[in-house]
């Protein structure tokens, strides 16, 4: 038990080490691109000087980056004699720390006020999306595993592949071509004017909002799901633990449930951690065809306007949430497999 | 051997396994002969080594006596009963007598599963045991029996924290836990080490003396028959082609497959040694067996008759059978 306590520690440390380390990169590599706050917000070739410096100063990007860093960036740069508490990092972190992401370049508003909403957005889309994907892909590849090499199986392969290979934004264009036609919301999260309406009604208007979206992610995602439980339970199914199961006896009902399964599901849950870093970018193109105002959305907007410290929170949050995805994954994985933990 | 009763009777068991599918000019699909015609029989308490090389059919001899494939003709009749055709139900109640133990302990076990659960399982399924306490201690006995003592120290492991000769016994005290009357074990031995491979067939002979089990041992190696088989039948390309006493047949070999197998075996004395057999050329592929003796090709004594008749097994000692023209005449 001990062991397995000291375990879950190491792999805790390790991923909030590597939070720091997103943390550090997040903050230089948004310092090396182009863009300035007085640039970002008002367009007006009018500003002048005066006016310019005061914007930078409000955003602090005014102080040196960081002290004894002279080449990253020259218009900014430090120098050994500049105190290193004065410095644009330092800032950053104690701000961070706080749980202060900094203001919008463009709007003004804080950048957690403004993620807050957005973050819990897409990770409605995401979770309606994935579970959906996972209970139907695991139903699919499971059948498909069982009629192997029948008519059967070959089509749920194709359909599987074809899914998956479908590039997100074109099927989202489709899915809301058709999806149109029967009336549904082409875009946005809720009819405007809804919020005088009761709470149920509210949710029931979400819920219309979300279907097209969740349709498109869950179709992709699937394809990847079942073909992945198919060659996993396959791969399984020939296992001599299942020839020996059957010649003690059990049926095949308990023979799934009970060996072939628990064994398969385990490369499924190495998938779904690395899915949800590239669910991110796959559900930018999908909010963005749908105008979901999630966190895709706030990412494509905020680089239109050169809004880095909301992209800077975005790339944050969306880095923690793949970390800790990970994590999760590693401990459920460390569960499942006995195998694991003896290292 | 307290009744001669046949506790297990084979007759003409087949089993052919069909290759691709049947060509579109009206050929019939080619078929492996994996088991073509297989007869013997078995009394209680006997212990039975099938001996052969590898591809000749002794697996799946035993998958046919499992049920875990269908013959394609013929009958297998345990305690006088039918099971060729069994149905589910009546396998699964078979299977509480008959048990299997396999070649490879490293895949045969689930990893996921610790030495509790695995030995557990056959308890649970056939709603045996259904006091926890009892469970554990039948659980427990069956292990301390396969030599994993004490039994405590192995029930919250798994798998992988076992070496190869652990999870044998592991494998067969899943097997015994169900306190069958027979045991199938295929090849035992072949994937441990040879340290091991002496103490499971100890282990063998100890438990069928304790448990009166009868005992099928396949094997590929004549050499490790001697220590436990009461009787030994030597299968080729999917037929017995000998079948004896165990000291009937490695002393006074009849069939001209088993003297060679035989004389290949290593002698530690070397002024015991006898001239090598080596037999020439390849098993034939079981698609297409020989015409004749299927053993023709490859005999060192073959005669041209041996081309074209088929020999019928005859009793040469008594209860000592081979199938060979020579010994006819």
């Amino acid at each position: 038990m001990t062991n397995r306590l000291r375990t879950i520690i190491r792999k805790v440390v390790w991923a909030l080490f590597t939070v720091l380390f997103v943390l550090v990169l997040n903050f230089f590599l948004f310092r090396i691109l182009p863009g300035d706050p007085a640039r970002a917000g008002i367009k007006d070739p009018r500003l002048t000087q005066e006016a310019i410096e005061a914007i930078r100063v409000r955003f602090g990007v005014d102080k040196p980056v960081i002290n004894c860093f002279e080449s990253l960036n020259p218009i900014k740069a430090g120098s050994c004699t500049v105190n290193p508490f004065d410095t644009q990092f330092f800032v950053y972190m104690s701000n961070l720390v706080q749980g202060e992401f900094g203001f919008s370049f463009y709007t003004n508003r804080p950048v957690a006020d403004m993620l807050r909403e957005r973050l819990w957005n897409t990770v409605l889309l995401i979770s309606a999306g994935q579970i959906f994907a996972i209970v139907l892909g695991c139903i699919f590849g499971l059948f498909a595993a069982w009629k192997a090499r029948t008519t059967i199986d070959y089509a749920a392969l194709l359909l599987g592949l074809f899914a998956w290979s479908m590039p997100t934004f074109w099927l989202g264009i489709i899915l809301l071509y058709w999806g149109s036609g029967y009336g549904l919301p082409i875009g946005g999260k809720a009819t405007p004017g809804m919020s005088s309406y009761p709470a149920w009604q509210q949710w029931l208007d979400i819920g219309r909002h979300l279907l097209l979206p969740t349709l498109a992610y869950t179709v992709i995602y699937m394809g990847e799901y079942m073909l992945i439980m198919r060659s996993s339970l396959l791969d399984v199914l020939s296992e001599d633990y299942i020839l020996t199961a059957k010649a003690k006896g059990l049926s095949t009902f308990q023979i799934m449930k009970d060996h072939a399964l628990k064994n398969a599901i385990l490369p499924l849950m190495t998938i779904f951690a690395i899915n949800l870093a590239y669910t991110v970018s796959g559900v930018i193109a999908l909010e963005s065809v749908f105008s979901w105002p999630g966190l895709g959305g706030a990412i494509y907007d905020a680089l239109n306007r050169r809004d880095y410290p909301v992209l800077q929170g975005a790339f944050f949050m969306i880095a923690v949430s793949v970390i800790f995805a990970n994590l999760i994954a590693d401990l459920t994985y460390s569960y499942l497999d006995p195998r694991v933990q003896s290292e | 051997m307290i009744t001669q009763k046949h506790i297990l009777e084979v007759k003409n068991i087949k089993k052919h396994f069909q290759v691709g599918r049947p060509s579109i000019f009206g050929q019939d699909a080619r078929r492996v002969h994996a088991v073509d015609g297989v007869n013997f029989h078995m009394y209680r308490g006997d212990v039975l080594a099938l001996v052969g090389e590898s591809g000749c059919g002794k697996t799946t001899l035993s998958m046919l006596l499992m049920g875990l494939e269908e013959s394609t003709d013929g009958q297998i009749f345990f305690e006088g009963n039918d099971i060729t055709r069994a149905t589910r139900a009546e396998r699964k109640r078979l299977s509480q007598r008959i048990q299997m133990v396999f070649q490879d302990p490293y895949e045969s076990l689930n990893p996921t599963q610790s030495i509790e659960e695995i030995v557990s399982e056959p308890l649970v399924i056939h709603k045996l045991a259904k006091d926890p306490i009892e469970r554990r201690l039948r659980v427990v006995n069956a292990l301390e029996d396969s030599g994993l003592k004490p039994a405590a120290d192995y029930l919250k492991r798994y798998p992988h924290e076992l070496s190869g000769g652990q999870r044998q016994r592991v494998v067969i005290a899943s097997a015994l836990v169900l306190e069958p009357v027979l045991l199938v074990a295929d090849e035992p031995v072949s994937m441990l080490d040879v340290s091991i491979r002496a103490e499971i067939i100890n282990l063998l002979a100890d438990l069928r003396r304790k448990r009166e089990l009868t005992v099928i041992f396949i094997t590929h190696d004549l050499g490790t028959v001697g220590y436990f088989a009461d009787r030994v039948a030597v299968m080729y390309l999917g037929r017995i082609v000998e079948i004896g006493n165990t000291l009937d047949v490695l002393k006074n070999p009849k069939h001209p497959y088993t003297k060679a197998l035989l004389s290949v075996i290593p002698v530690p004395n070397p002024r015991l040694r006898k001239k090598r057999e080596i037999l020439q050329g390849e098993t034939p592929n079981p698609i297409n067996i020989p015409t004749g003796c299927r053993f023709h090709p490859r005999c060192p004594v073959a005669i041209e008759a041996c081309k074209i008749s088929d020999p019928a097994f005859i009793e040469v000692e008594r209860a000592h059978d081979a199938a060979c023209l020579l010994l006819v005449k």
